[in-house]
């Protein structure tokens, strides 16, 4: 066990570097120099010279992929072009509101999701299988933004039931101000988690053991809840640890339609402003985290799991 | 006894399921719109003011008008051949990159597959929503940049299924009988294996068409899509402002001809995992 364990964190390096690889080619390479537009059309080659010393681009190629190798590991990301704020200072911030909003989101819709999935998994084939099933279709076919749009415009503006948007520090203050988003975040999460669950969960059910614990004359409930969840439960906590990643990076859009000074609205306002670096920045810290969680989606598997075997 | 073929059976167990069939009429329905909107026949002329500003949907204009008076409904169309054309254009970049570098990694194995595995882990390590983003916004916002951002993260997981799948099959009697009759590699792979693993293909590129879909809306919304023509992601965008005006209409025809297309590829998607892939049958 100890020996995969170290095999997979050796096998980071190479991914890492790979991930280093492309954002350096995109950010460094193909998006060119940014001096020109930073100073605007009255720039002096004197003072481009001085920022591009500044900004570490005078450097070689090599020396620049370093560069970016290195924040990696150090997450030292420099400063932001729009508001001259460490970048690292600004994620520190970000995270707070981003957290408050994603993590009971992510735990209640998990949850929900996996209950619904046990009565349908129970009710197979019959009519309200048929009916949830043809929802998560058709809720997953709707666009994000719109489901963002209609509920805010509604819920928020018409009805006053929720504050419209912005962000209050500190609990139970935020409260009214994600209520929304993590409903609305709840919904678009449930129709492709229950279809997975289901899918999983029905790949179970017609096994021998299971048909063994049938003639046995155990209750279907009991089956479904003591034998069938059991194992079903190795898919699913890789399919639930895979997503921790994304609820640091926020919830982009909700974040932006809502106001909230997250991960997600930071990464967007950069986007707007073209402030490369941050958007640099979230794209290195959201992979290293992503790589992260991915060994230890891996590694919880092997736990669960012990007919897997470890080459 | 007559033959039947496996195509043929498939098709077969589809055309039972009308459910898929209403599908595959609706992506033709669009495909078609789509196309005749490209070759200039319909809804050519959205750009032109065709009655008062944001009018509610009536019998003369289905959808309504925007804020400049324009048809929504001719908007809605033009935004087919976008929506359609991000979908078009990422299977082209994602079916050969994801079959050609599966394929080689899953036969050739060793160095091949380390390298080709190594290459779709970075791919898939990197959020895709972050490497969306990034790509267009250094490729610059236009529709080149959504199909180039959209190709370089959907490649990986066609390319990680075909890998398996080739894995699978090269061991089989049917491969070393072609190496018994003297077959090289090349021939092995294209002329024996890649065809049993097109069910695949389709299965995958049917659902990736609607992921394409869907995120070129978003990418629109950002700014970072199509500019100066309407898509759905634009239209959705017009509407975050005219909402608290009461103008529902842009959204609800953006939405509603979105949501029928991804609905359709969706069940597609499902009925030709089960009539291309028989072995998951009876499971529901």
């Amino acid at each position: 066990m100890t020996k995969y364990i170290l095999r997979r964190l050796f096998y980071m390096i190479p991914v890492l570097m790979g991930v280093s690889l492309i954002i350096f080619l995109l950010f460094n390479l193909i998006a060119g120099d940014p001096t020109a537009v930073l100073l605007g059309k009255n720039a002096t080659a004197r003072q481009m010279a001085e920022l591009r010393e500044q900004l570490g681009l005078n450097k070689s190629l090599f020396a620049q992929y370093l560069d970016v190798l290195k924040s990696a590991f150090t997450f030292d990301f420099g400063r932001s072009w729009a508001t001259k704020q460490e970048i690292t200072y600004m994620i520190k911030q970000g995270a707070y509101p981003s957290l408050c909003l994603t993590i009971p989101a992510f735990v209640i819709s998990t949850v929900l999701s996996l209950l619904i999935s046990l009565v349908v998994a129970f009710y197979r084939g019959k009519g309200i299988d048929l009916f949830i099933r043809f929802m998560c279709i058709a809720g997953m076919s709707i666009s994000a933004l719109a489901y963002i749009l209609a509920f805010q415009y509604f819920f928020a503006f018409k009805m006053g039931w929720f504050e419209i948007s912005g962000f209050e520090y500190g609990f139970p203050d935020f409260i009214p101000y994600i209520a929304l988003p993590a409903i609305i975040w709840i919904l678009l999460s449930l129709g492709p988690d229950v279809r997975f669950f289901r899918t999983v969960i029905l790949d179970e059910i017609y096994q021998d053991y299971v048909r063994t614990a049938r003639a046995k004359g155990l209750s279907e409930i009991s089956i479904l809840l003591k034998h069938v969840l059991r194992n079903a439960m190795i898919p699913i906590i890789t399919y639930v640890v895979i997503q921790i990643p994304y609820l640091i990076l926020g919830a982009l859009l909700l974040e932006s339609f809502f106001s909230i000074p997250g991960l997600g609205g930071i990464t967007l306002n950069a986007l707007n402003s073209s402030d490369f670096p941050v958007i640099k920045a979230m794209a290195i810290l959201s992979s290293v985290i992503y790589i992260v969680f991915s060994l230890v989606s891996d590694v919880l598997y092997t736990f669960a799991d012990p007919r897997v075997k470890l080459k | 006894m007559k033959q039947h073929s496996l195509w043929r059976d498939s098709w077969g167990r589809l055309y039972q399921d009308k459910w898929a069939i209403l599908a595959l009429a609706i992506v033709v329905v669009y495909s078609l719109t789509a196309l005749l909107s490209f070759m200039g026949i319909i809804a050519s002329d959205w750009a032109r003011e065709v009655g008062g500003s944001n009018l509610p949907p009536s019998a003369d204009h289905w959808f309504g008008t925007d804020i400049f008076g324009r048809d929504v409904l001719q908007k809605v169309i033009r935004g087919t051949r976008v929506a359609m054309s991000v979908g078009l254009a990422t299977s082209l970049i994602a079916i050969p990159v994801g079959v050609v570098l599966g394929a080689l990694a899953g036969y050739f194995g060793g160095w091949i597959d380390d390298l080709i595995t190594w290459l779709y882990t970075t791919f898939s390590s990197i959020p895709n929503i972050m490497l969306l983003i990034s790509i267009t916004m250094i490729l610059g916002k236009g529709l080149f940049a959504v199909y180039v951002a959209l190709g370089a993260t959907s490649w990986v997981t066609l390319c990680r299924l075909i890998r398996g799948e080739v894995m699978k099959h090269k061991e089989r009697e049917y491969v070393q009988a072609a190496s018994a009759i003297g077959g090289g590699h090349m021939r092995k792979l294209f002329r024996h294996i890649l065809p049993n693993v097109t069910h695949i293909i389709i299965i995958n590129t049917s659902l990736q068409f609607q992921v394409a879909i869907k995120s070129e809306v978003i990418l629109s919304y950002l700014g970072l899509g199509v500019q100066g023509e309407p898509s759905w992601g634009t239209m959705i965008d017009d509407a975050k402002l005219e909402l608290s005006r009461g103008v529902w209409w842009q959204l609800a025809g953006a939405t509603l001809a979105m949501f029928i297309i991804v609905l359709a590829f969706n069940i597609l998607g499902d009925a030709l995992r089960d009539s291309l892939d028989p072995k998951l049958k009876g499971k529901t």
